[in-house]
């Protein structure tokens, strides 16, 4: 009977979305394995969020709450993650691949003296044990792995792993932990562009290249970003020309996302670029130059200059916003 | 300040990465290598913090004696001297990495431990988390601004749509994200002289992997969509495609 250990992320006291993912990847490999999903809340008050895991199948709930937790710190999280897992004899411990989980597993990890796959986005379970499958040079090539470690850990990309509703009544317990004294420590949590989504994180990511011509005409990429309830993004040849800041780059220096619906604005589709949003659902692009890369990836495409083109897309999705 | 930068060699981004016969291993024929881009950002940082504070830099990297040319690239640079762990290539299982590296770094006193946060060829992002646990030192990662003073530093670390300031004191492990600043280029003057700077070699016993990649293969590939028309024209077209077809907005 395997048990899987999941570390929940919480972020301004609440869980976020990919925390259900990775609750639901963590059932539906424990019913592979005739096993159960637990969870551990780290925080200085986390006993209110106890009844959410359970939605998603999570039987056990461990609540940490200590005062010197309220802020975040990788040391003190990872030594109270660790004992967690060997509390509940972890077979598996797993986090959501984001700046945090990244971070803390293989810490965990360390401590363990277990091995962590990074950034998985899909798992299958063999006669021989659990593989996972991760991308590597930024999804230019998907490996196979497997850990022989004792427990396994693996970070779970956001939005490869499908959110399911599977409600049971999870058990709680309240563990008490030694925390060590933290030695780095976030002081202050800034969110940038008054908290817009994050590229990683939406289901819609607009993104700009040098066919917007200027930094100036960013605001038609946000118009239909925020229309579509997405993000926007950059290529590399405009971070470079500082026309956005790095943390909204797309691409094998920047950043990967797999949203549904990708739309390439006057991108040509450089092969560092594609490497971050291959895995996009549906990409769309807009560029004047027909033999550009960008769309042989393209599932459509208009050939046309963006700055005509856009205002056109944004009135056309506004008339159809309007309708349903 | 004392700084020990761990660097790693990889294909060049623009290098199209196939597969070797083995399935295990991608082919190295023909890749051009380079230091991997955000192990650049933390030299240069290295560079930056010992003109203004003195002191030295040494890079470490681990693997064959190849990667010495990436290493020379790194000296050229300015760094002052490097260490090679040997290995007959690099090890699939970052806790393999982290610990020969924090076998190193123990021994070297450093002030500072400087990483990339992550090398672009298997993208783990693990290894400064494992060094820095393995050595109980502060550690930052994905660092896009850094102040140090007295022994004391603040980080701004990027996050999910935001940032994280962060303190703590020296010595620390701290990883570099673009955005850190401007690698400098690599001066005729600097790459003369980085022929002279000693590569010192270290032999030591590497743990057992626990990870093992057992089989790599290509993305499935998008197959070509179409294009819908040209000019603003086509879009009322585009949008219906994606209402209808895709169901997407």
């Amino acid at each position: 009977m395997a048990t899987i250990l999941v570390v929940s992320e919480i972020r301004n006291g609440q869980l976020k979305k990919v925390n259900f993912e990775a609750y639901s990847a963590a059932r539906q490999l424990a019913d592979q394995l005739n096993g159960d999903v637990a969870t551990v809340l780290i925080g200085s008050s986390v006993s209110g969020l106890s009844d959410i895991p359970g939605k998603y199948g999570v039987n056990k709930v461990l609540q940490v709450e200590d005062a010197s937790l309220e802020k975040f710190s990788p040391d003190a999280y990872a030594a109270v993650a660790a004992e967690a897992a060997r509390h509940l004899n972890a077979d598996f411990v797993f986090m959501p691949a984001t700046a945090m989980g990244k971070d803390l597993l293989p810490r965990v990890a360390t401590l363990l003296n277990a091995s962590t796959a990074q950034d998985v986005i899909h798992m299958r379970v063999e006669d021989s044990g659990v593989v996972y499958t991760r991308p590597m040079f930024a999804g230019k090539i998907l490996a196979d792995v497997k850990l022989t470690s004792t427990p396994q850990t693996a970070t779970l990309r956001p939005k490869a792993f499908t959110i399911q509703e599977n409600p049971v009544t999870a058990a709680t317990e309240a563990l008490s932990v030694n925390v060590p004294q933290a030695k780095a420590v976030v002081e202050e949590v800034t969110t940038s562009g008054g908290g817009k989504l994050d590229v990683t994180e939406a289901d819609v990511v607009v993104s700009g290249g040098r066919g917007m011509k200027g930094p100036e005409n960013w605001h038609l990429l946000e118009e239909l970003a925020e229309l579509l309830g997405g993000a926007t993004g950059a290529s590399r040849a405009v971070v470079d020309a500082g026309w956005r800041p790095h943390g909204e780059q797309v691409g094998q220096t920047g950043k990967t996302v797999s949203p549904t619906l990708y739309i390439a604005v006057g991108i040509s589709g450089a092969i560092q670029h594609l490497a971050g949003m291959l895995s996009s659902k549906y990409i769309v692009a807009i560029n004047k130059d027909p033999d550009a890369p960008i769309f042989k990836v393209a599932d459509y495409g208009i050939v046309g200059d963006a700055m005509e083109v856009l205002p056109r897309l944004i009135e056309e999705i506004k008339k159809l916003k309007a309708e349903s | 300040m004392n700084i020990a930068v761990c660097m790693k060699q990889t294909p060049d981004t623009e290098a199209q990465i196939k597969i070797a016969d083995d399935g295990t291993h991608i082919q190295t024929d023909g890749i051009k290598w380079i230091i991997n881009p955000y192990d650049e950002f933390a030299i240069e940082e290295a560079l930056r913090i010992t003109e203004k504070h003195g002191g030295e830099v040494t890079l470490i990297s681990l693997g064959p004696a190849s990667v010495e040319k990436t290493i020379r690239e790194g000296l050229a640079m300015g760094a002052h001297k490097a260490i090679r762990i040997d290995a007959p290539e690099s090890p699939a299982d970052p806790q393999v990495v982290g610990a020969a590296l924090a076998e190193v770094l123990k021994e070297g006193n450093y002030d500072l431990i400087l990483f990339g946060k992550q090398a672009i060829d298997d993208d783990q992002s693990q290894v400064p988390s494992i060094v820095a646990t393995l050595l109980d030192l502060p550690a930052v990662a994905v660092v896009v601004k850094l102040d140090i003073e007295d022994g004391k530093a603040t980080a701004l670390r990027e996050i999910e749509g935001g940032h994280e300031k962060v303190t703590f004191s020296l010595p620390a492990v701290v990883s570099a994200q673009r955005g850190l600043n401007e690698p400098r280029y690599r001066s005729l003057k600097g790459i003369m002289a980085a022929k002279k700077k000693p590569i010192e070699v270290k032999q030591i016993n590497l743990k057992e992997n626990q990870l093992s990649v057992e089989k790599l293969s290509y993305p499935p590939e998008k197959k070509p969509g179409r294009i819908v028309g040209e000019g603003p024209d086509a879009v009322p077209e585009l949008v219906r495609l994606l209402h209808e077809e895709a169901k997407v907005i």
